[in-house]
């Protein structure tokens, strides 16, 4: 049983000598919830629009529910895909109601059936149906927008940013109620974005893309503690690398003590090990220990704390410890290792 | 569009190299030329010395009745320059109603209005409002910020003005004064009227008079090559500084600027402008309508007129404005070459005189295809041709302003191009194409020399209705249709430039 909404492979898209999208493969199950995680400029847009057929690969293929709507020779129209799309600045149309906004892509005869006011209800609309776009909040704007995609009953829901143009505040609410809306309806959908938070809390599959194609796909937790590169390691939330050898028995060795690895290699390597990792312990004046470390600075955000600190041996490391007491910038302290590493060649 | 030229082309190499170089290095048609050029720089620069104070005046300072002010200078747009001409010879011209005046106390003969003197007063006083109203614009637009900036610098009122308003007006001034020079080049019913011999006036008489159009054809084609030359050298002096804001957030308006004691020269200046632009001619065809109205002068030929104006106008409104749909949406949308070249190409059509359109349509028609030549058909197509560009202009600007998402948003929606195009893009971009079609109204309304030209035989609107009964001295039967013609052309007139949002 082929269970894929959209399987995309081998595809590359150029905009004249710059390569946007190059040799592109991912794929997202049915009633998956996928975010397309990178910095600005790596593709992940092009992405979204070679999906939605507003732009056409040079190569590679794209199939959605099992359909191939991009490939050699074929090209369906995005009025023919099957997909919803939620705009970065919403893109609601100025001149029509909310009502009208979402029965724009419903068929008459979906319309008489109550469609319009099920998604209405669905995106918690149901008040505002007459309203003009330009007399709703952003959050509203932006439930609109979500529920004009849906309507229609799309293969695949393709989010833009969409959260991006809402204040800090308003976000994290928005986004539980997307999520919540987006379950609710069974969708499987795709969204963009540069914010790892956003990725790792949203969704249930997060690719990462670099340089216009995906370097992993994973589930968040997979991708926080089994990055596959160095790249992907340091780009969702912090890392500390440090040098080290691993054994057959597949631990991994250090100054700093031993804890299970993985990764693939053995001999001299790097690990990655995350803050949370590294456990500190205060030192009494002029103690020695085999890792001693001295304090550089410590940022305190209420649930914890992150502390930067550097290795008698050199390397500087970051730790993140819970919200109660901290330690002092010049402290001295021994560090501990805990969890897990994860190893890479030595570079 | 090309079909027009590379006809006229044709047309002119038909007499030989001899026969056109006979033409080209004629001393009369040096002299036209000079004269044409020399029309075009009075009218330009007295336009541009009336225009720049008054939208100063209306927009940046507390001149009492700015806002009425503002209306009646613009207002004088829709005196067609025949019409503007006709009044002039009436009023000041050789047993006119200011030599009436003047003749019981000894004055026996006025100076000449006839002539540069005459054509260029006319011109200027029916076109300066090209350059109020982009001008107008422009300092509405300007942030106040910046005045303000360049003061907390540390610069005086006077140098403020010199070195941050006066540069940022530039464009505006010249994008005016460009509009202001073609119409004076292309115009033909002024300069006819006041026997100047210009271009327009020496294309119609050749086209006229002799039996070979070769001579005809090459004039024109020498109008055609002046009006280019003027476009490259304005597209060659656009500076590389942009004047756009270049910051977010909302224009607050700017304190006015307070006249004090000026205010009564200002005043007045208005004042003067306003009676010779619009009370002038108003007066004078009212004296001309009452004076044929008592001596029974028939009023039902103008009724006649008045439908053709208003039919052909209006057809050639809605055909413009579609027309001008598809152009836009390329030039918008699919930014390339090609769209390019064909936006670029319908603005050729503006650049093209009247007059040589005209012309290079009958050569056409008459030569190639006698069954539409003296149609209404080759009429709407003239008009069409020559006025796409006004309903492009406003099609576009109101385009720019819809995001593409949200016509990609309706494609994902499930919905073709066509299906887009009526349900999105045409309702989001109205008022952008009634604007366009408006204006194309409004010229099409005031347009002469084509329309004598191509008109099919007994076919008479308002405009050659006042052309005939001028060019026979008839002022009193000229007086109505000229009337008729203002008030209709107010309409759209109110509704394009008039109706500003308030500030």
């Amino acid at each position: 049983m082929n269970d894929l909404m959209v399987k995309i492979s081998n595809v590359s898209r150029n905009y004249g000598p710059v390569r946007a999208v190059r040799d592109l493969d991912l794929s997202l199950r049915r009633g998956g919830i996928m975010a397309l995680l990178g910095s600005s400029g790596c593709g992940k847009t092009t992405t979204l629009r070679l999906l939605a057929g507003f732009e056409t690969p040079e190569s590679g293929e794209i199939e959605i529910g099992g359909r191939t709507v991009a490939g050699p020779g074929v090209n369906v129209p995005p009025e023919k895909r099957g997909v919803g799309m939620v705009f970065q600045d919403y893109a609601l149309f100025p001149h029509l109601t909310v009502r009208g906004n979402v029965a724009y892509g419903l068929k008459n005869g979906k319309r008489r059936s109550g469609r319009i006011e099920e998604v209405l209800a669905l995106a918690h609309l149901d008040n505002l149906g007459n309203r003009m776009p330009h007399e709703l909040s952003g959050g509203q704007q932006q439930r609109v927008a979500l529920a004009r995609a849906l309507a229609p009953g799309p293969d695949v829901v393709l989010l833009d940013e969409p959260f991006s143009n809402l204040d800090a505040a308003l976000r994290a609410r928005v986004r539980a109620e997307t999520r919540d809306i987006l379950t609710d309806a069974g969708a499987t959908a795709i969204f963009v974005t540069h914010d790892q938070e956003e990725a790792l809390s949203l969704a249930d599959e997060v690719a990462v893309m670099l340089d216009g194609t995906v370097v992993q796909s994973a589930p968040p937790e997979d991708l926080y503690h089994r990055p596959a590169t160095r790249e992907v390691a340091e780009f969702v939330g912090e890392a500390n690398f440090v040098p080290g050898t691993a054994d057959e028995s597949g631990r991994f060795l250090c100054e700093l003590g031993n804890v299970p690895a993985c990764g693939a290699c053995v001999g001299h390597v790097e690990a990655m090990l995350r803050p949370e990792a590294l456990r500190l312990h205060a030192l009494a004046e002029g103690e020695k220990v085999g890792a001693g470390a001295t304090v550089l600075a410590r940022e305190f955000y209420g649930h914890d704390q992150l502390i930067k600190l550097r290795l008698d041996s050199g390397p500087v490391l970051c730790s993140r410890l819970g919200g109660g007491p901290g330690f002092r910038p010049g402290q001295r302290v021994s560090v501990e290792l805990s969890g897990e590493a994860v190893v890479f060649p030595r570079s | 569009m090309l079909l027009p030229l590379s006809y006229l082309v044709l047309r002119s190499s038909e007499g030989g190299w001899a026969g056109v170089s006979e033409v080209l290095l004629d001393t009369d048609t040096f002299a036209v030329l000079l004269r044409s050029a020399l029309l075009a720089a009075v009218v330009t620069g007295a336009s541009v010395f009336l225009a720049v104070p008054l939208a100063w005046l209306t927009v940046r300072t507390d001149l009492p009745g700015r806002r009425a002010w503002a209306v009646l200078a613009a207002l004088p747009l829709v005196v067609p320059s025949y019409v503007g001409g006709f009044v002039l010879v009436s009023a000041l011209g050789p047993r006119g109603m200011l030599q009436g005046v003047l003749e019981p106390f000894g004055m026996e003969r006025l100076p000449s209005i006839y002539g540069l003197f005459g054509a260029a007063l006319a011109l200027t006083l029916f076109s300066y409002p090209y350059v109020f109203l982009t001008v107008r614009s422009a300092l509405r637009g300007m942030d106040p910020a910046l005045e303000e900036a360049a003061r907390g610098l540390g610069s005086g009122a006077w140098r403020t003005f010199s070195r941050v308003t006066l540069p940022q007006m530039r464009p505006a001034v010249v994008a005016g004064a460009l509009l202001v020079a073609l119409y004076t080049l292309s115009d033909f019913g002024a300069v006819s009227i006041l026997q100047y011999d210009s271009f327009a006036r020496e294309i119609y008489t050749q086209y006229r008079s002799a039996f070979d159009r070769t001579p005809a054809a090459i004039l024109g084609l020498m109008l055609v090559a002046l009006t280019a030359a003027i476009l490259y050298v304005e597209s060659r002096t656009r500076g590389r500084a942009r004047y756009h804001r270049s910051s977010a957030g909302t224009i607050r308006p700017g304190a006015p600027v307070r006249l004090g004691r000026w205010k009564w020269p200002a005043g007045l200046f208005c004042g003067a402008v306003v009676s010779l632009a619009l009370v002038l001619p108003i007066g004078v065809l009212m004296f001309w309508l009452a004076r044929g109205l008592a001596e029974g002068e028939p009023l039902r030929l103008v009724w006649g007129a008045a439908f053709n104006s208003v039919y052909v106008s209006a057809i050639a409104a809605v055909l413009a404005a579609v027309a001008a749909l598809p152009v836009a949406v390329l030039a918008v949308r699919f930014p390339g070459r090609v769209s390019g070249l064909l936006e670029r190409l319908t603005y050729l059509g503006y650049a093209l005189p009247g007059i040589v359109l005209a012309l290079a349509l009958v050569f056409f028609g008459s030569n190639y295809v006698p069954a539409i030549y003296g149609t209404l058909g080759i009429l709407l197509f003239a008009y069409v041709v020559h006025f796409l560009p006004q309903a492009v202009g406003a099609t576009r600007a109101a385009l720019l302003q819809v995001k593409p998402s949200v016509e990609e948003a309706a494609r994902g929606l499930g919905r073709g191009p066509a299906a887009v195009l009526a349900t999105v893009t045409v309702p989001l971009t109205r008022s952008g194409i009634l604007a366009g079609g408006a204006l194309v109204f409004l010229t099409t309304m005031k347009e002469l020399p084509a329309t004598l030209l191509l008109g099919p035989i007994g076919f008479d609107t308002l405009a050659t209705s006042v052309w005939t009964a001028t060019s026979a001295a008839f002022f009193a039967r000229a007086a109505a249709p000229a009337m008729l013609l203002i008030l209709l052309s107010a309409v759209p007139m109110y509704v394009l430039v008039i109706r500003e949002p308030k500030q």
